[in-house]
């Protein structure tokens, strides 16, 4: 498996993945099965053994092509979120990124090509907490922000399809 | 069969530790199952019945790696937003949230005069000119359902951790 690599920097350019990994990729979206040795029943699947299932997995974790691997959940199903965006002039984009990444309430935080420049996800235990941190970010920051509260999720949500970027992996 | 009453479940203290355990990644062991109970106190059983349980009544999704597309080589990632008639946006957001090019699609509040959308798909693509396809293909499926839209890029990630659970 080392062999699908020449280096790490390389992964990220060339996307020179074989055949487990492609498999991996597409088919753990669809979840870790709820059993004593997980990664040994999904390498039985992909006919490979446990511990390649596992070093494949820990180098993705290695070069970021897998964030991690963890509980997606559903939107309002532990606590509140809500999106939020602010319009923050060119010149003070950093300090005010840095007041919301800061936030332990903040666990998304992008920046966009827009008026509306500033775009971060916020959780908090209940309402009350989330509106605090959401005010309380408004003062530090002394700009106010638009509160776009999750009104209904349309996705079928039965794990990001990663075929094409396979087939990417492949045209380049 | 175990009574249970999905609209009505609170995950309790206990779930809620073991989300926030597998919040931040599960132990690529041989027996993460078994790792996390023994990190949290509880028997592997119970960690498994809990999480089997979460999934069944949807507060978790799935348990399952969380890929990062740039490194995957989906370079751009656009946040399309659409205004849409009120009428028609749940049967249309509905559709719009099976195309494959879209991740995600969520229906929003608007707050006129700054934010007139009520629509949000995210598309992603390899490159800007891929993105701008989906949009369009999104847009021939609105119709005349939808009286504008604009896509975000985003520029820069700034902060992702996996959630946080506060208090």
């Amino acid at each position: 498996m080392a062999s699908q690599r020449d280096s790490e920097a390389d992964v990220k350019e060339s996307h020179q993945y074989g055949e487990l990994e492609r498999a991996l990729l597409n088919d753990y979206q669809r979840g870790l099965p709820l059993v004593s040795r997980p990664f040994a029943e999904i390498g039985k699947e992909l006919g490979v053994g446990e511990e390649a299932v596992l070093a494949a997995l820990g180098e993705f974790q290695g070069n970021g092509v897998v964030s991690r691997v963890g509980a997606t959940l559903k939107p309002g199903a532990i606590g509140v979120g809500t999106l939020a965006a602010m319009a923050v002039p060119e010149d003070d984009i950093e300090r005010v990124a840095a007041i919301i990444s800061a936030r332990p309430e903040v666990n998304h935080n992008y920046e966009r090509e827009h008026d509306f420049n500033l775009w971060f996800v916020a959780m908090a235990p209940d309402q009350s907490q989330l509106l605090r941190a959401l005010a309380d970010i408004e003062t530090c920051t002394g700009y106010p922000l638009l509160d776009l509260r999750l009104v209904c999720d349309y996705h079928v949500d039965l794990g990001f399809d990663l075929q094409w970027a396979s087939q990417n992996a492949i045209d380049s | 069969m175990t009574p249970w009453d999905d609209a009505c479940h609170k995950p309790d203290p206990v779930d809620r530790a073991i989300i926030r355990a597998t919040q931040g990644g599960m132990p690529l062991s041989v027996r993460p199952y078994h790792t996390l109970a023994e990190s949290l106190g509880l028997s592997p059983s119970e960690v498994m019945s809990r999480l089997q349980r979460m999934q069944d009544n949807g507060a978790i999704r799935r348990i399952a790696a969380v890929p990062q597309h740039y490194a995957l080589g989906i370079h751009a990632n656009g946040m399309s937003v659409w205004d849409v008639d009120d009428a028609r946006v749940d049967e249309l957001g509905e559709q719009v949230g099976m195309l494959d090019c879209v991740s995600h699609a969520y229906r929003r509040p608007r707050h006129p005069p700054q934010w007139p959308y009520n629509l949000f798909a995210m598309v992603h693509g390899r490159s800007r000119g891929e993105v701008e396809n989906h949009v369009a293909e999104i847009a021939r499926l609105l119709g005349n359902a939808c009286h504008r839209y604009d896509i975000l890029y985003s520029s820069r990630l700034l902060k992702k951790t996996g959630l946080r659970l506060g208090g």
